[in-house]
């Protein structure tokens, strides 16, 4: 396998962008990461998207998108595995270069969800559950996670204080990103008095509907260096899957799947957890977070809820996690948050996260999830 | 609207509750499955779920998909049936109060939701107070 450096990364501002389509949103971002690698050719493109069909009525990303950004006949491939679309695109793009099969490879991803109605978007997303199952009986992604929250704060004591924290972290981290769709802070107060979606989880404990695209340039590291471009590598890719319906699953307040990908990735990186310097982590709802820290053994089982109340994934504390704000304030196009976890890494780890910058970062880890945990990726890469 | 095979291929489910036992380890799939997850055996033999059991999470929606819309808020809950098998559905015939771990639950066979004005009548189980 050969070492694999990403020399390009764009991102434009989240949120309810009403006058872009989707097209138009991902080759925007598109030319962005292509501008800063400053690569004239593509040898092939990956795309992650979770729902166009049910969002807009889409399919067949892979000619729609490789012909609106002018690239025909690239060879331009779309990957699905719902919320962690992006991260699998990242993936396989990863795979692609480290391969030999290709040189350069545009990683991108995208959703454009406001072009459907609030309970549209809710039965889309829902998709990601068991539908025969799960969705049939009326149950909801929040609905969901309250349930792997009801279960983690019998099982260990964590509050609803606790969970607004991570909301209440996030915002303040986001509030440093020009980028992010919500970039202001909130407080425990108004996340506990905001309106109940799915008991104990209440709005501000759960990330938005955003329409928004990231994308990635990969190339071999050893041409990486011959561009002079800030080499950043990907030095593991971890990914696991685990049940479809949550009740399947032995403990509901632990994420197997999540554990599996960052042992695989870390291992592969040669890296332990403590050797990292920052996270970003699929926050799709507060208890989300406090899970995935444990998972990803930040801090033992059943502390995640302590960990945010003690600070220590602050932006200043020992283990920052997700500088950029998170999908509770950066926003959740569900395909793109993958490959969006991926450019704030890269930002952190060029010393370009202004604000937010966690200093002297030379490691991060981006943690993405589709489903309840059905399916966990997790990429650690590393400055040169 | 589906076709409604979508709707029958699942009533022996829905209305009766079968699932598949492995004949080899014994364990319970339901839905039935064609590969054991726990042994990886082939073969099962039909059998019926415990109708009782113990609640081990819950909720209460309050912003429900749109075919819900009329019924929110409402709860669900995952339980542990008397013979290991978890199972996900609504919560109803009780005030939210009373929701907790380790309520015991019987499982009822009741109408899930309907579809538009003269639309089909969508039926299945939920679990009410034991």
């Amino acid at each position: 396998m050969r070492d694999v450096a990403v020399i390009g990364i764009g991102m434009t501002k989240w949120g309810e962008l009403w006058e872009k389509s989707l097209r138009t949103i991902f080759v925007e971002t598109a030319l962005l990461a292509i501008d800063d690698a400053g690569v004239d050719r593509l040898d092939s493109m990956v795309v992650g998207c979770m729902s166009s069909g049910l969002f807009i009525g889409q399919e067949h990303l892979t000619s729609l998108l490789s012909d609106y950004l002018g690239k025909n006949p690239v060879p331009a491939a779309r990957v699905e595995s719902a919320c962690s679309s992006g991260g699998l695109a990242l993936r396989q793009g990863f795979i692609e270069v480290a391969s030999g099969m290709s040189d350069i490879v545009l990683v991108g991803g995208v959703e454009k969800m406001t072009d459907v109605t609030g309970c549209e978007a809710t039965y889309a997303l829902g998709t990601a559950a068991d539908q025969e199952y799960e969705g049939y009986h009326g149950l909801t992604f929040p609905a969901l996670y309250a349930m792997m929250a009801v279960a983690h704060m019998h099982k260990y004591g964590t509050t609803r204080e606790q969970l607004a924290m991570v909301a209440v972290k996030n915002h303040e981290n986001g509030s440093k990103n020009p980028l992010a769709q919500f970039p202001f802070k909130i407080s425990v107060e108004a996340v506990l008095q905001s309106v109940l979606v799915a008991d104990p989880l209440h709005i501000l404990d759960c990330s938005p509907i955003t329409d928004g695209a990231a994308a990635v340039i990969l190339c071999p590291a050893d041409m990486a260096k011959k561009m002079k471009k800030p080499v950043v590598r990907i030095t593991g890719s971890g990914h696991a899957t685990d049940t479809i319906a949550l009740s399947s699953r032995k403990d509901m307040a632990w994420l197997e799947s999540t554990h599996l990908a960052g042992q695989k990735a870390l291992a592969m990186a040669g890296q332990k957890i403590g050797d990292i310097d920052l996270f970003e982590v699929h926050d799709c709802f507060t208890i989300a977070e406090i899970m995935i820290t444990e998972a990803l053994g930040l801090v033992e089982q059943g502390r995640g809820g302590k960990a945010v109340e003690e600070g220590l994934t602050a932006l200043k504390g020992k283990f920052p996690v997700n500088p950029s704000g998170g999908l509770k304030a950066k926003g959740h196009p569900v395909g793109a948050t993958g490959v969006a976890q991926a450019v704030e890494v890269i930002k952190q780890l060029r010393g370009e996260a202004g604000e937010r910058q966690v200093k002297g970062a030379k490691r991060g880890l981006t943690q993405n999830m589709g489903g309840t945990g059905g399916s966990s990726l997790v990429h650690v890469f590393e400055a040169d | 609207m589906p076709n409604p095979s979508k709707y029958w291929r699942e009533i022996p489910q829905r209305y009766r509750l079968e699932a598949g036992k492995c004949t080899k380890c014994g364990f319970i799939a339901f839905p039935p499955r064609l590969v054991c997850p726990q042994c990886g055996n082939r073969k099962f033999e039909k059998t019926k779920l415990a109708d009782s059991g113990t609640i081990l999470t819950f909720t209460i929606i309050r912003v429900p998909p749109h075919q819900f819309e009329d019924q929110a808020p409402y709860a669900v809950g995952i339980a542990e049936l008397d013979d290991g098998v978890r199972l996900t559905a609504q919560i109803v015939d009780c005030d939210s109060g009373v929701l907790k771990i380790g309520m015991r639950v019987r499982i009822e066979f009741r109408k899930i939701y309907e579809e538009g004005a003269a639309g089909v009548i969508y039926y299945g189980y939920k679990f009410v107070p034991a």
